[in-house]
């Protein structure tokens, strides 16, 4: 009992400094040009969501005994909810706000975009999904490292999902600083210290289960605002397509080229490498993989990337009317342009149309109810992010590698508490450090080393028997040094960062490049291996791929 | 019993290499029909995007838009397809290959 009152009164306690944050930083917000006045309608429903995520969060303590409760929710979460967790951690802020916008400028090749961000999941769930249920218990390295030696490859799995979480978290932070910054008047540094401090109590207290539910409910939250923004901005075009794209076609200044592909993706070469990193990327993002091991068998865990697609799709595709209506909407109405000058710079910067949009359509409460959920969304993502990172140090690193799988339950507990304490830290810090920087690589960044570090070891883990655990190093290693190294020689880095004047990789992402060199180094490595070893490893595959097919010995639910 | 006959039961199982056969052609198969197309599609955008400029009958609306939208729609329907046969008769399958296996 006495642990519960604790955690309630933690609880209680960061949600009023939290009330008290927002409530400081309306003063703040006298000096910023581009901050926005405070928005008491967001803040309000913002205010209600926490409180309510704080709740569960405080129910989702009692629940968390085990560390199979922190790590996966002891894999009793169902395949329809765990789908709708799923879709939650794809469709972050920059989903809704990045594709939308890009939508809005460039038309059809936007959509694109929208198209190469989805593709993957269906992959995911016929080569993927029911091999992650059977073979893994906490973490992606789990399986990795299945058959293989558990110090190296294990701490490499782990190493590749700590830099993933590292990047995408920069990405996070700093645009749920510059957003929140934007929409509801708060300052930079209070907003990034505010998601900081709200991640950390729900990962640390509530682990799994309550992060989860921030999701889910995050989830209901953004596909009913989204499609309730879309019906009411297709209204206005009297739910006809052919109204809605002849008006956008009539008022864009590219005109009809928004209707069909154009410049953005006429290289090949970088069409294809785009869609790589972000089909494989997408397999190798560590906090979607840890979500295969939160339901209790792989029949749950294919119903819930079935469910998960089924509401990508349907965001997308929402997502998608959204920046056409906008062009009509938005693009036309003064009042969302710097100085009133139609076709200037629109207020807030170029990520905002579908903000505008909200409030063109639904006046002032509903962009505030928009940016809620926005706000919400981002400390979801952070959250599962956050939790895999933990997992990573603490499962992998702590438990199995020093401890060398002695460690005692309530020491790796502890672990994972001071792990999720420590992200925390981190991802204030780093989102303070980078405000202001130009973080537009890290996103190639993150897809690139996702696809090229974590996907190659973890697929052909499963359906290679010829890798070893020399060549999946190996393999490893240049897939991460080309990643990287590429991304630091294309535009994004050479030029925009360094100031150079001509990129010596010229493509944005590397994933063409750098996914094909670690899976030649490790397929190469591996066959030319010839130590006893390796036939051991070889040997393994057996018992592995009976599990994998079967789910024979593949960790069940624990009792609740 | 120890886990290392049931191993060998399952793998010597006939049934066991018929679902394995199978369930990896499906697979195999579903996959092709979600990337053959979007790649199809993708080198339609970098060598010959006029095809996709085409407008259907009189209005503005292109052939680029509602194939897009299919590509979608289609994929998520074939996830459909994938697992109502994977939870359906795969799982029956491999529910006999495990009882019969652990007997």
């Amino acid at each position: 009992m006495s642990r519960c009152s604790h955690i309630s009164k933690l609880i209680g306690g960061a949600a009023l400094a939290l009330c008290a944050a927002a409530a400081f930083a309306a003063p703040g917000t006298m000096e910023g040009v581009e901050k926005q006045p405070v928005n008491v309608a967001a803040i309000a429903m913002f205010c209600v969501f926490v409180l309510s995520t704080l709740g569960i969060t405080y129910w989702a303590a009692n629940k968390t005994k085990s560390t199979a409760d922190f790590y996966t929710a002891g894999g009793g979460i169902t395949g329809f909810q765990n789908g709708l967790a799923i879709a939650g951690d794809y469709m972050s802020a920059a989903t809704l706000l990045g594709l939308s916008s890009l939508i809005y400028a460039k038309g059809f090749d936007g959509f694109i975009y929208t198209i190469s961000f989805f593709v993957g999941w269906p992959i995911i769930l016929f080569l993927m999904a029911e091999r992650l249920r059977n073979l893994g218990k906490f973490t992606f390295a789990d399986i990795a490292s299945y058959r293989l030696d558990q110090g190296k490859i294990r701490t490499f799995a782990a190493f590749g999902s700590l830099t993933v979480v590292c990047f995408y978290l920069i990405v996070q932070m700093v645009g749920a600083g510059q957003l929140i910054q934007l929409l509801f008047g708060l300052e930079y540094n209070y907003a990034v210290v505010v998601v900081g401090l709200l991640m950390m109590v729900y990962v640390t207290f509530g682990g799994m289960v309550a992060t989860t539910w921030v999701q889910i409910i995050k989830a209901v939250l953004l596909l009913g605002g989204g499609t309730l923004l879309m019906l009411l901005a297709f209204s206005q075009f009297g739910f006809s397509f052919e109204k809605l794209f002849a008006t956008a076609v009539s008022v864009h200044k590219d005109g009809a080229k928004i209707m069909g592909p154009g410049s953005l993706l006429s290289n090949p070469v970088s069409a294809v490498s785009l869609s790589l990193g972000l089909l494989f990327g997408t397999a190798g993002l560590p906090h979607i993989m840890m979500r295969f091991f939160t339901v209790p068998n792989a029949k749950e865990a294919r119903k819930s990337v079935f469910y998960a697609t089924g509401f990508i799709g349907f965001f997308f595709l929402v997502v998608a009317v959204l920046g056409i209506s906008a062009v009509v909407i938005v693009g036309q109405d003064p009042q969302f342009f710097v100085d009133g000058k139609v076709g200037g710079k629109i207020i807030g910067g170029g990520n905002m149309p579908v903000m505008h949009l909200a409030k063109a359509v639904g006046g002032d409460i509903f962009l505030g109810f928009l940016s809620a959920v926005a706000f919400a969304t981002i400390l979801a993502v952070v959250s599962g992010l956050a939790l895999a990172g933990a997992s990573a140090i603490s499962h992998d690193i702590y438990a199995r590698v020093i401890k060398k799988g002695q460690a005692d339950a309530i020491s790796e507990m502890r672990m994972s508490k001071i792990a999720s304490v420590g992200i925390g830290l981190v991802a204030i810090a780093v989102g303070i450090l980078f405000k202001d920087q130009n973080i537009a690589f890290l996103v190639a960044l993150t897809f690139g080393v996702a696809a090229s570090v974590n996907f190659p070891v973890l697929i052909l883990s499963m359906y290679w028997k010829g890798l070893t655990t020399r060549g999946a190093l190996w393999g490893g290693i240049a897939g991460l040094a080309s990643a990287v190294g590429l991304v630091v020689l294309s535009p994004a880095v050479w030029v925009k960062v360094l100031g150079y004047k001509e990129a010596i990789f010229p493509y944005d992402h590397p994933a063409l490049f750098s996914m094909s060199a670690a899976f030649i180094v490790t397929w190469l490595i591996s066959v030319t291996d010839r130590s006893t070893q390796a036939a051991k490893e070889a040997e393994a595959f057996e018992e592995q791929y009976i599990r994998a097919q079967t789910g024979l010995g593949a960790a069940a639910a624990s009792a609740h | 019993m120890s886990s290392s006959t049931v191993q060998q039961r399952i793998r010597q199982h006939p049934k066991f290499a018929e679902l394995v056969a199978r369930r990896t052609r499906f697979a195999l198969v579903l996959s092709l029909f979600v990337l053959v197309p979007y790649y199809s599609f993708m080198m339609v955008v970098a060598f010959n995007p006029a095809l996709l400029h085409q407008t259907m009958g009189e209005g503005v609306m292109t052939v680029a838009w509602p194939l897009g939208a299919l590509l979608v729609i289609g994929s998520w329907l074939l996830t459909g397809v994938y697992i109502r046969r994977a939870n359906g008769e795969f799982d029956e399958l491999n529910q006999q290959v495990l009882k019969e296996a652990t007997r």
